[in-house]
């Protein structure tokens, strides 16, 4: 049957065998992943936890395990990340002079585009999507998000993303065109392999789930506050998750738009951004960054929230300004709509347009800085605990101020046109989105965990992980803010200067020190599992903290709250606390939820089939997938068994453990 | 004079304690770099102002603090009109500052701007002609034309001292980034468009020049030497590239046209007539219509009063609607040069 060419190019499309597993160093990384595959099947499989898996998580609809979903696949693509970055510092620490390194073009520029687009939509986009998930109902008081069933499908839709992505390690390449893809670099004549449809077809699917969370989470925080929760007494947290939900609303379909586009030009010939018939480079460029700008603020403002929680709960103060740290964030968010030709101030703008886009640049530090001085003064004349969340506050507050200053020196055009593309840049924005949105969610996974788990992470491993991430970080950025001022430019795989050598020797060990720091966060995580009757919270309440969240029990019950809180302040369990706030005992009363569905993770696969019929030009694979995710789509709107509700037995059962724990303990 | 004290004062020990490494961008040999330089390190210091501040007050207040210190406690103070005052103000004061700044600097700065000082202290005259030099990216070189001497080099680049440099600056195919730090900031060159950049190197040497935006396989090695020579060895050189050279016909152009990459130096003695304008224009060797001229059609057509589409003809990139046959047309060669 395969001896027919035509036929096989029907079935397979442009997929051949040597397409799969093209290189050496790319079958060990699939012997390795394939060995731990079969052990995590096999275990699941001996444990008999199929269905438990599909019951309990898979069909969630629970905004918690779909929190704790996304984290899961944030770390495990930052590990990913994580091992594309270590590869691109050994290869430019040696790679000087006769040595070309063990990266050859071919490989290295796959590495660092996978690099970024791993690490911004695959590992900071879930993790803080995570973050938002689990926590956002739980601090405005409600039983879950507005739409519970679209919440898991933007979930798998964001893993078939991460699938799509990593499918492109082992069969076929991946772009190797920079994280963002200009064209015309990305175009059929100069990239027509694979890599640049992984990267569009991965963006997409995962961007239709980004873009249904956010719009999940605003319906959520608008109509779903407790009573009494008027805006000007939401959390900062939610606050901050509210403005970038917006963000994410606004700025994600620009993204759908500019690939799609792209898209067409590379599968329908037309030409939006070719060099001939009239397309336009710029233009992509330009919308590529009417959504990229807005989208590092998208990662960064929830975690400005976190500190806001963490440094007034640690402190045992209110935060100091609530309404200016409101404020803050709102003009963030304006204004990040304002900025984004800061990123090509070199293509040839006027002196005006340049000049605009660089003050309005520089206007965002003011409500920034405003922030800082906010958490700040709420160190002053607070009883601060130094627990882990704390310490992350803390090491963050110092290390985004410098951030913040190489940001706006690269705002100034003049000093942009010898900095921009400079291993100075990379610096820079590696210095705010470690120190500021790494740390945000490193200080939140420590300070929520007890709450998603029933129990605290262990504080010597975490410990032993930040000492070795912090200055790790100094290490292996700090060189590279000396090499931008030296005139070194960004993805170069080979250097002729051997006196540049010993900074990248030193950012070398600085990641080495980082890679110490992930695996002992891994150990942290391993180490308080085993030890978690030690580690238990039977409070609920382990750090003392200020928000609903706190008033639930930990983990909380499926329902979150057996009856909805009623808020008087922002800081609402504090002021609960304060007045002497007694749990209800009784007067439960069932309560109505919404029940699992499998229709998320069914069209979620389905997306990843049309994808790669898609990239492979397997055009029944995709027209058939296509039709599937309709056909799926309309059918689970004739499913009207969604809801269910919870038996008032259950209810007394599951508050009278907890008055019981809470009395055994008290 | 009092700005020299302070950037002397604040740049001396910086420079002294990183003199280990050559930091070009600290410390170049150009003009406009130099300026640009100046603009770094004024907004370092301004920005100092508040980061040094919030860094120490940081780690003093985590110290002071601190439970086991039992320092002053004061749990429901959160609010202070004075105090929100100034930290709101504070940066305004600075960015007021850097903004001014930034208006004007990029103003005199803008690489499209003709030079108006060779130095600090040296006007331009009508006697200092630039000298011009067009710039064409390619996959993965450098070529560079000199219109006034009929010349052309790959990946060598020479220019007298204290003369106005010109660059007119475009590529073959992929997006790269012209960038000599010793001499001035860098501008994108891209396929059918034209960039610009003014400059001028006030000292003898050889210096590191290089593509600055990623272009694929052979990005790391698409570098050259710029050098900055005196009168008299400037001409010289372009003596040697003419003796030594060769033609840089269509033909030879579309042989250095395929891809390749750490290509060594090469001079030409003689350049086809109007290449680089062909090679702007997306027509070497006058198989496609130059896009100069589909526009100028459309220009044309418009005038004589057309339908709709004609109106399109205006806008950036949609010249070709009209003119089927202009399969290379477009008006971003217009659009990147009238700016």
């Amino acid at each position: 049957m395969f001896s027919n060419p035509d036929l096989w190019k029907f079935i397979f499309g442009r997929l051949t065998w040597q397409d799969i597993l093209p290189e050496t160093i790319v079958v060990y990384t699939f012997i390795v992943v394939a060995i731990g595959g079969v052990a995590i099947v096999a275990a699941i499989t001996y444990y008999r936890k199929w269905g438990y898996l599909w019951n309990e998580w898979i069909t969630s609809i629970d905004h918690k395990k779909i929190g704790a979903m996304y984290m899961i696949l944030g770390l495990v693509m930052f590990v990913r990340g994580f091992s594309d970055a270590a590869m691109m510092r050994s290869q430019q620490a040696i790679a000087f002079g006769a040595n070309q390194g063990y990266l050859p073009p071919h490989h290295y520029d796959q590495i660092f585009t996978a690099h970024g687009v791993i690490m911004i939509f695959f590992a900071a986009m879930p993790l803080i999507t995570g973050l938002m998930n689990f926590v956002v109902p739980l601090q405005i008081g409600a039983r879950d998000v507005a739409f519970p069933f679209l919440n898991n499908f933007s979930f798998w839709m964001t893993a078939a993303g991460a699938v799509i992505v990593m499918i492109s390690l082992f069969v076929g390449v991946f772009a190797m065109t920079g994280w963002l893809a200009y064209p015309p670099l990305s175009e059929l004549p100069y990239s027509p392999d694979t890599g640049v449809d992984y990267y569009i077809w991965g963006l997409q699917v995962a961007g239709i789930g980004t873009l249904l969370s956010g719009v999940n989470m605003v319906a959520t925080i608008i109509k779903m506050r407790a009573p009494g929760m008027s805006m000007m007494k939401m959390p900062v947290f939610t606050w901050t998750a509210l403005c970038t939900n917006i963000l994410i609303v606004a700025a994600f379909p620009v993204l759908t738009a500019v690939l799609a586009l792209l898209a067409l030009d590379r599968y329908a010939g037309t030409h939006f951004f070719t060099n001939t018939g009239g397309g336009d480079q710029m233009m992509y460029v330009n919308l590529i960054w009417i959504w990229g700008h807005p989208e590092v603020y998208i990662l960064v403002l929830p975690c400005f929230g976190v500190y806001s929680e963490v440094v007034a709960t640690f402190c045992g103060k209110r935060l100091f300004g609530y309404a200016s740290m409101v404020y803050a964030t709102i003009v963030i968010t304006i204004l990040s709509y304002l900025v984004w030709l800061h990123h090509f101030f070199t293509m040839g703008s006027g002196a005006s347009v340049n000049s605009f886009f660089g003050i309005t640049t520089m206007i965002i530090s003011i409500p920034t800085g405003a922030k800082i001085f906010n958490w700040l003064f709420t160190m002053y004349k607070g009883r601060i605990r130094f627990e882990l969340p704390m310490m992350w506050s803390v090491a963050f507050m110092i290390t985004f101020v410098i951030g913040g200053m190489t940001g706006v020196m690269l705002a100034v055009p003049p000093a942009d046109f010898v900095l921009h593309n400079s291993l100075f840049l990379i610096a820079h924005f590696h210095n705010v989105i470690i120190g500021g949105v790494l740390f945000g969610i490193f200080a939140a996974i420590n300070y929520w965990f007890p709450k998603a788990f029933g129990f605290k992470l262990d504080q010597f491993w975490g410990k032993v992980s930040f000492w070795l991430w912090v200055p790790g970080f100094y290490l292996a950025f700090m060189p590279l803010y000396v090499l931008g001022l030296m005139g070194i430019t960004r993805r170069l795989n080979h250097f002729d200067d051997p006196s540049l050598q010993i900074w990248f020797v030193i950012a070398a060990f600085g990641a080495l020190l980082i890679g110490g720091g992930i695996l002992a966060m891994l150990v942290q995580i391993g180490v308080s599992i085993a030890r978690r009757d030690q580690l238990r919270d039977v409070t609920g309440d382990p750090w003392d903290g200020r928000t609903l969240e706190w008033s639930t029990s930990s983990p909380p019950p499926e329902y979150n709250f057996a009856f909805t809180p009623i808020v008087y302040d922002h800081d609402a369990w504090w002021d609960m606390k304060d007045r002497g706030y007694v749990r209800p005992r009784e007067g439960f009363r069932p309560i109505h939820m919404p029940k699992n569905t499998g229709t998320g993770a069914i069209l979620a696969a389905l997306a990843v089939a049309f994808a790669f019929g898609m990239i492979w030009y397997m055009w029944w694979l995709a027209a058939v997938s296509f039709v599937a995710m309709i056909v799926v789509a309309i059918g689970h709107t004739f499913n009207y068994n969604r809801d269910f509700d919870i038996p008032v037995e259950t209810v007394v059962a599951t508050e009278g453990e907890r008055t019981a724990l809470l009395a055994r303990h008290a | 004079m009092l700005r020299k004290l302070l950037l002397g004062s604040l740049v001396a020990p910086a420079m002294l304690a990183l003199s280990g490494c050559n930091m070009v961008v600290l410390d170049p040999s150009g003009y406009i770099a130099a300026q640009q330089r100046d603009i770094i390190v004024i907004s370092t210091i301004l920005m100092l102002l508040i980061i040094v501040p919030v860094i120490l007050l940081t780690i003093f207040f985590a110290w002071k603090y601190r439970q086991s210190r039992n320092a002053e406690y004061r749990p429901e103070w959160s609010h202070s009109t004075r105090l929100e005052v100034v930290i709101w103000s504070a940066p305004l004061a600075i960015i007021i500052a850097l903004g001014s700044i930034t208006w004007v600097s990029t103003h005199t700065l803008d690489p499209y701007r003709p030079l108006e000082r060779i130095s600090a202290g040296q006007a331009v005259t009508p006697q200092n002609k630039p000298l011009t030099v067009e710039v064409v990216s390619m996959n993965w070189k450098w070529l560079f034309f000199y219109p006034e001497e009929g010349i052309a080099t790959v990946n060598e680049l020479a220019a007298p001292v204290d003369r106005p440099i010109y660059f007119k600056i475009t590529s073959s195919d992929l997006m790269n980034s012209f960038y000599i730090p010793a001499l001035a900031g860098q501008i994108y060159s891209m396929a059918g468009m034209e960039t610009k950049l003014h400059a001028v190197i006030n000292k003898p040497g050889v210096y590191d020049g290089f593509s600055a935006n990623y272009s694929g396989a052979g990005f790391s090695g698409m570098n050259f030497k710029f050098h900055g020579l005196s009168e008299a060895d400037f001409k010289a050189w372009v003596d040697k590239v003419k003796a030594g050279g060769d033609e840089l016909s269509v033909s030879t152009y579309e042989t250095l046209a395929k891809p390749s990459s750490n290509d060594p130096v090469h001079y030409y003695r003689s350049v086809a007539p109007d290449l680089y304008h062909d090679i702007l224009n997306r027509c070497v060797g006058h198989a496609e219509p130059c896009m100069d001229k589909v526009m100028a059609m459309d220009h044309g057509h418009k005038a004589e009063g057309g339908g709709g589409a004609d109106e399109m003809a205006d806008m950036p990139g949609m010249a070709h609607h009209d003119a089927p046959e202009a399969k290379g047309a477009g008006s971003n060669a217009a659009a990147a040069t009238g700016n």
